[in-house]
């Protein structure tokens, strides 16, 4: 097994993980943070696919992914603060 | 050799991320889910930027080591804040904090922006009930 796919594996394990909070999270801030730390972990996915194909465009995929996963974190988070809690 | 170097870093920055992610499935509230998996899943992504970045540093691939800065000081600058802009929303929509807290220093402070949020509000509805 190479040091590729024990990568691949702990990135997915990682975003089980994630999965299972954005499923299972008692509340809509919960589901948020778990969407935006998914968001983080595809930006490492896409810096192991560039190391494995030696392909750079690869990292182009991780900039554009990493800014425009926190345009909408934001604004997911101004439609949270304007708005009463409810579980 | 710098190979080897970029190897070990993507390997620590991976058992980062594997801390951050059982965080964020095993702490109790929102705020300790956000500080732990924020943290940790940040430094573990720019540690596998770094790695990346060192790899192309032995490869000669000047290219690809420049978007993997770029990469990594946008994780740096955006994760931290996305972070702080969803906890500040969760206080002000009123998510309890976990029993066992100690310190909630932001209770005045969001009691005025929800105040603040109400008048606006109030205001918008005046303006509609007097256009119609």
């Amino acid at each position: 097994m190479s040091f590729f796919m024990v990568a691949f594996i702990v990135l997915t394990f990682c975003s089980g993980l994630c999965l299972y909070r954005i499923g299972r999270g008692p509340t809509a801030p919960d589901r948020t943070i778990a969407i935006d730390i998914l968001g983080t972990l595809v930006v490492g996915f896409c810096c192991m696919m560039a190391l494995w194909t030696g392909q750079d465009y690869y990292m182009n995929i991780a900039i554009a992914w990493a800014l425009i996963s926190f345009v909408g974190t934001l604004a997911l988070a101004k439609y949270l603060e304007g708005r009463p809690y409810d579980a | 050799m710098l190979e080897l170097i970029a190897y070990c870093i993507i390997g620590i920055g991976l058992a980062f991320d594997i801390f951050g992610a059982v965080g964020l499935v095993r702490l109790p509230d929102i705020y300790n889910r956000a500080q732990a998996a924020t943290k940790c899943v940040t430094l573990g992504t720019c540690m596998i930027v770094l790695g990346v970045f060192l790899w192309a540093l032995g490869a000669d691939n000047g290219a690809m080591a420049v978007r993997a800065v770029l990469c990594g000081a946008f994780v740096l600058v955006t994760s931290p804040v996305a972070a702080h802009a969803i906890c500040r929303g969760a206080y002000i929509s009123g998510v309890p904090l976990w029993e066992g807290s100690v310190v909630d220093e932001f209770k005045q402070r969001a009691q005025e922006v929800r105040n603040q949020q109400a008048a606006e509000q109030g205001a918008q509805e005046g303006e509609e009930a007097q256009a119609s």
